[in-house]
């Protein structure tokens, strides 16, 4: 008898990975700064849920992964301070945080 | 199976309805234009990862999800969408470059997320492992205080050192025109 489909790793990676594709579409397609911060942080959530999921059903210490996750719960919370602080600064200097138009740098 | 009569179906059902959740969030958070709306469907997104953790056996990590994507992420980005303006441009009319730009996005994300997808759907996973330990809090616990001691140092310094960053970072224009 097949498992049930909570009990499949196949699911949950294949969640992750749609997670995956959707953040990546997003930080190619959004034009301002906090939305390719929002898919990037789907990026992230992409990345645990396959550290989670292969936590489960492959390692055999299940503690392992969980503690994984929690660093990278820790390393997003401190990128997304350390963003929005950087995205409010060019906010002041350029009243806009398009991305097209932090040109400045361009030859 | 157990004692419930229908444990089984009443389960699977909300694994689906979390996916369910997971998937619509992303979505929102990724096509919508006004962008508090996709601070919403990140929050959404947030909230069926936790519901997943909780299926993989980790309610310790599904509230520490709830607690620092929702509670800490989400709002910070929310006041950060408040001193600026980040709602995303009307599309020009002429917007066949853009056009263009979306599809390629489309193309590269759906390639690629379908073919992880393909491989993890039909790699052969090994069998679940014997657990050599219980993934329970009092374990976590103890693994964090001997075995990563040192990263978990690391990441609290790490954590530090962004909060001054990010203050510094914040503070630097200010009373500049």
């Amino acid at each position: 008898m097949n498992p049930a489909l909570f009990d499949r790793p196949g699911v949950y990676l294949a969640v992750a990975a749609f997670l995956l594709a959707v953040g990546i579409f997003g930080l190619i397609q959004r034009r301002t700064l906090i939305g390719m911060l929002i898919a990037g942080e789907l990026i992230f959530s992409a990345a645990s849920l396959n550290f989670m999921a292969l936590n489960r059903f492959v390692a055999p210490d299940p503690v392992v992964g969980q503690i994984a996750v929690l660093f990278i719960m820790g390393l997003a919370a401190a990128e997304v301070a350390i963003a929005l602080s950087i995205i409010i600064a060019v906010y002041r200097n350029y009243r806009s945080i398009r991305a097209k138009e932090l040109a400045d740098l361009k030859g | 199976m157990s004692a419930f009569p229908l444990a089984g179906p009443i389960a699977t059902g909300i694994f689906g309805f979390v996916v369910a959740i997971t998937v619509l969030g992303a979505l929102v958070a990724v096509f919508t234009r006004r962008i508090i709306r996709a601070v919403a469907g990140l929050a959404l997104c947030a909230l069926g990862l936790a519901g997943l953790y909780y299926f993989l056996h980790s309610p310790f990590l599904a509230l520490m999800e709830i607690l620092i994507y929702i509670g800490a992420v989400c709002v910070v980005i929310v006041f950060g969408i408040m001193l600026s303006e980040p709602d995303e441009p009307a599309l020009a009319p002429a917007g066949r470059r853009e056009f263009g730009w979306s599809a390629l996005a489309l193309a590269v994300s759906a390639a690629l997320g379908a073919g992880v997808a393909y491989v993890s759907l039909h790699g052969p996973w090994p069998a679940p492992a014997a657990a050599a330990a219980d993934g329970s809090v009092e374990s976590i616990g103890a693994a964090l205080l001997t075995t990563y001691s040192l990263p978990f140092e690391l990441i609290s310094l790490v954590l530090l050192v962004a909060i001054l960053g990010a203050l510094a970072i914040a503070r630097g224009g200010r009373g500049a025109p």
